[in-house]
């Protein structure tokens, strides 16, 4: 099928949603490709750079849109673009493949559904691990992420890493990330790279050990319930109010001490939260900075404009909403292999033909306008791709073998404890006191046990079934008894127990003997 | 010696034998912990053999000199591939000797036990054979399973529960009739011919109880087969131990015992499994959904030439290598070990992760790299790496399949779902060396085959590894 690349109409959109990297892999798969002449020029890729990997350039946007059949873009198509209606553009019958926001565009919608345009958003793919590799949203969250650092740097004053020079010393800058998702990560990443002492806080504690491998310090809430921050999806959900109080008691203090704040905390289909208040910002040292990566909802602190960089007394506000865009030959490499693995599930015979199968959880996710429907929620996902994922089948793994918990380990107790009350009311002393020994070596047997390594487990089994041949004392015992035939299972006996005492210590010397450090 | 003498000699090798397993916690110390652990036991035959009690010294000096040439042999020519059939083994010569000695005692005629007293010593003898005989049975069979005498897969009887079941009750009426054939007030010996008829039932009871449990287990079971049957030799020498009135027998006893249980404990959690539904065979109850919810993922598994593989490792910064069972098949320990030198020579930073339950025993896999000499600190447990295996950029599955499989964490209707497994799908590149694509010894479909950073390397796991070398 033909795959056309309109160019990006929106006002500094600079991505292209096509390079020609992906271009070959695209062909493989037996499709054809246009593009209009210039759409890449933003990533930096001239159109015959297009033309050398075998993309048809074309002319004119309308032309791109009369002849294909899937049309690929970053952002969504726009009734009011300089290059005109893009909605209009669009035949009936085409399918679609861009940004679409369904839950904030619902006009768009409804024309896309009377257009008959089949839509797949890809900020609507599920949160899969299977569909990790078309998950746009974390690819230009990434970016976001590292170009925060950056647009941060540049607006901060000093050094980011720590020095002692001659001219003297220089104290490492204190970045604080609020959010530990794609975006926050990549940004400690990023911060950490440049030498400062980053903190992130998250709503979500799975994200705590995600931040520390970063390198980064994880701020611990101040705060006694166990709340929970992780909704559907790997995104936060909204929390109560007390966490709340105590999450911005966390930020006011930082506020005073640290010297950047980046915040990238969004709940999906609200405003974004307010985190840092405007006497936060006062409170800050001269010369701070913050990104807000939320700008474009509103922002995680209320004096961000969108789009602009402003100051509010001594502290720089960056409120840029179009952070990946400034990035645009990375971001377009990776949102364009985001497309290319989309179009690769869409084309499983490889035959050049797309198939939106809604039984593929991947595409029935992403797959918002179908035909004239909109199909937009999908059912709920099967599994969550966010960490949380994780500690759910290995919580069963802790204790699995052990019987009901606390209640049943205190009646296996209690059992215990009467059985043993009924042996000793009918059993002689001298088997009680035998019975001692036998309890107390068990205990002794299973502290010891513990302890052991698990690389000499082979050795510990050779051991102690040598020093179970200890059974000979038994069969010596017996050696000198009176009668014959014991004397002759006994020596027997002795055979057998000798042969596991000698191999099974001199096997455990030998292997001992091999570990080396 | 007197008796007190002996007595004082059996603490002093009991606490020997406590220093001797506490030492094998380090590597550091666990020569000294196996030296404790001889000196013990010579300490004790010592004590034993000049009591007062023992007298017969020619048959005993014989008997102790064949065997413990035998032995000598044994552990002399076993090839590290082939420990855990030695320890079989060597467990079905404990649970034979606890038969024998506990037949010896029943027919010694010197013992006089009367009323309650013979009871209680008739059921520690009935006990004693019974855990011994099963535990012979039980290690022969799993010796032929491990060596390939028997088949590994696991035998399933039909209505095998109600034959074990039915041995059960009838080992318990057994030891009813047993217990009655000792008259109240007759002298020491009579009943004794009853006595010995009904042991002997017992006694072929309990073989063949011992052989169908194991049989119904299979191959990969086995650490948790050889860990129990390491637990029963155990609980056999302490009943030993109370028919005789022997403290030693029961300290040592019960510390091998619950040595054997705590290991069997570790293995079945590392496969996520209820120890009675490992020993009950097969794979239980567990739904068998799998292979159909697979099928819509599963892509095409892409091979790769050794020195590809060669090429990438070169170009790698760190590399962990994951043997599993196959790499002990292969007898490939010593060219992986060449392999890793090469690596470390060239400044890669090379590892091995270790799955809890990787090869046929308890630390097999450990035991067979220390043999090719891999520097243990270079061997790492599942649990010190799995968090590493992301920001490597190649790991090597050498015969390794289940252990490795993302089926455990992704998929909760796979028979393995649950089981803590490696994972090495994280890394940037994986590389599995395997003879074909067959199932593991679950039989479960692994999807990390059909992963896009899954290459692999058909072959026998020692001649891949000689191709990797050739071509490094």
């Amino acid at each position: 099928m033909l795959i056309g690349v309109p160019k990006e109409t929106y006002a500094g959109e600079k991505r292209v949603a096509l390079t020609p990297e992906t271009a070959s892999h695209i062909q493989k798969l037996g499709h054809t490709l246009c593009i209009q002449s210039g759409a890449g020029l933003g990533a930096d890729i001239s159109d015959d750079l297009y033309a050398r990997a075998g993309v048809d350039v074309l002319d004119s946007a309308q032309a791109v849109y009369d002849k294909s059949d899937i049309i690929i873009k970053v952002r969504a198509p726009d009734p009011h673009s300089a290059a005109g209606d893009e909605i209009a553009m669009l035949k009936a019958g085409t399918i679609l493949i861009s940004f679409i926001w369904p839950a904030q565009n619902e006009s768009l919608m409804s024309q896309l559904s009377a257009g008959e345009i089949t839509t797949l958003a890809m900020d609507s793919v599920p949160r899969i691990s299977r569909a990790q590799k078309l998950d746009a949203l974390s690819s230009m969250a990434n970016i976001g992420g590292y170009r925060a650092v950056v647009e941060a740097a540049n607006q901060f004053g000093r050094f980011f890493t720590g020095q002692i020079t001659a001219a003297g010393k220089v104290p490492p800058a204190k970045v604080l990330i609020i959010g530990a998702g794609v975006a926050g990560l990549a940004a400690i990443g990023a911060a950490r790279g440049m030498g400062a002492i980053v903190r992130s806080f998250d709503t979500r504690p799975e994200a705590a050990e995600q931040v520390e491998s970063m390198g980064a310090e994880f701020l611990m809430l101040d705060f006694e319930d166990d709340e929970d921050g992780a909704g559907e999806g790997g995104y936060a959900k909204l929390m109560s109010k007390e966490f709340i109080d105590a999450e911005m008691a966390l930020f006011r203090e930082q506020a005073k001490e640290v010297d950047i704040i980046i915040t990238t905390a969004l709940i999906p289909g609200r405003d974004a939260p307010e985190l840092i208040t405007t006497d936060m910002v006062e409170s800050m040292k001269p010369g701070s900075v913050i990104v807000d990566l939320a700008a474009e909802r509103g922002g995680n602190c209320k004096l961000t404009v969108a789009n602009e960089i402003t100051r509010h007394g001594d502290v720089t506000l960056v409120g840029y909403t179009d952070l990946p865009s400034r990035m645009a030959a990375q971001s377009s490499q990776l949102y364009g292999t985001n497309i290319r693995h989309l179009l690769s599930d869409l084309t499983p015979d490889k035959e050049g033909v797309v198939n939106v199968n809604m039984e593929d959880e991947v595409i029935r996710g992403a797959t918002v306008v179908n035909g004239s429907d909109i199909t937009w929620p999908p059912p709920a996902p099967k599994l969550s791709a966010a960490p949380k994922a994780k500690p759910k089948p290995a919580a069963p793994v802790a204790e699995p073998v052990k019987t009901g918990g606390a209640g049943g380990t205190l009646i296996a107790a209690a059992i215990g404890a009467v059985a043993l009350l009924a042996v000793g009311s009918v059993a002689p002393e001298d088997f009680m006191k035998h019975f001692t020994v036998f309890v107390l070596a068990c205990f002794v047997g299973y502290q010891v046990v513990w302890s052991v390594s698990p690389a000499l487990h082979t050795p510990l089994m050779s051991v102690t079934n040598a020093i179970s041949g200890i059974i000979v004392v038994g069969a010596l015992l017996q050696v000198s008894a009176s009668s014959g035939f014991v004397i002759f299972l006994a020596a027997i006996a002795t055979l057998i127990a000798s042969i596991n005492i000698v191999g099974g210590f001199l096997v455990t010397q030998r292997m001992l003997k091999m570990f080396r450090k | 010696m007197n008796d007190g003498m002996v007595n004082a000699a059996y603490i002093i090798a009991a606490i020997l034998f406590i220093l001797s397993l506490s030492g094998l916690s380090k590597q550091e110390t666990a020569r000294r912990g196996n030296q404790f652990g001889i000196a013990g036991m010579a300490l004790a035959i010592i004590a034993v053999i000049l009591s007062k009690d023992v007298s017969n010294y020619g048959v005993l000096i014989v008997t102790i000199g064949i065997g413990g040439g035998i032995g000598a042999v044994l552990a002399k020519r076993v090839e590290m591939t082939q420990m855990p059939e030695l320890v079989a083994i060597l467990h079905s010569f404990v649970g034979l000797a606890a038969v024998l000695v506990g037949f010896a005692t029943y027919l010694d005629p010197d013992s006089n036990y009367l009323g309650t007293e013979r009871t209680i010593h008739d059921v520690e003898i009935y006990l004693g054979i019974l855990i011994g005989a099963l535990t012979f049975t039980g290690s022969v069979v799993a010796f032929g399973k491990l060596s390939g005498k028997v088949g590994s897969k696991p035998l399933i009887l039909p209505a095998r529960h109600m034959i074990n079941v039915g041995i059960g009750i009838a080992c318990v009426i057994l030891l009813m009739l047993f217990i009655g054939t000792a008259p109240e007030t007759a002298s020491a010996t009579a009943g004794k011919g009853a006595g010995t008829a009904i042991l002997v039932i017992m006694t072929l009871l309990a073989f063949a109880f011992g052989v169908h449990m194991v049989m119904a287990i299979g191959g990969a079971d086995m650490p948790v087969v050889i860990s129990m049957l390491n637990s029963y030799s155990g609980w056999a020498a302490a009943a030993t131990g109370f028919m005789l009135s022997n403290d030693l027998l029961i300290v040592v006893g019960a510390l091998v015992g619950s040595s054997g249980a705590i290991l069997s404990y570790i293995m079945c959690r590392a496969m996520n499994r209820k120890f009675f539904s490992v020993i009950m065979g097969g794979w239980g109850d567990a739904p068998k959904g799998a292979a159909s919810d697979d099928d819509e993922e599963q892509g095409e598994a892409v091979s790769i030439s050794a020195d590809e593989v060669a090429q990438l490792c070169k170009d790698a910064e760190s590399v962990v290598i994951v043997p599993g069972y196959g790499m002990a098949v292969a007898h490939a320990q010593h060219p992986v070990s060449e392999l890793t030198n090469r690596l470390k020579a060239a400044g890669i930073n090379i590892r091995f992760a270790i799955h809890p339950v990787a090869g046929r025993m308890p630390g097999h896999m450990n035991v067979l790299l220390a043999e090719a000499n891999v520097p243990y600190d270079l061997v790492l447990e599942m649990d010190e790496i799995n968090e590493d295996l992301a920001k490597t950029d190649v790991v090597i599955v050498i015969g390794a399949n289940d252990i490795v499989n993302p089926a455990a964490l992704d998929n909760p209707n796979s028979p393995i779902a649950g089981m803590p497994v490696l994972e090495v799908w994280n890394a940037k590149q994986v590389i599995v060396s395997k003879r074909s694509m067959a199932t593991g010894y679950a039989g479960v479909e692994n999807p990390l085959f059909f992963k896009e950073n899954t290459r692999m390397l058909f072959g026998d796991a020692k001649d891949s590894v000689n191709g990797i070398l050739a071509n490094l």
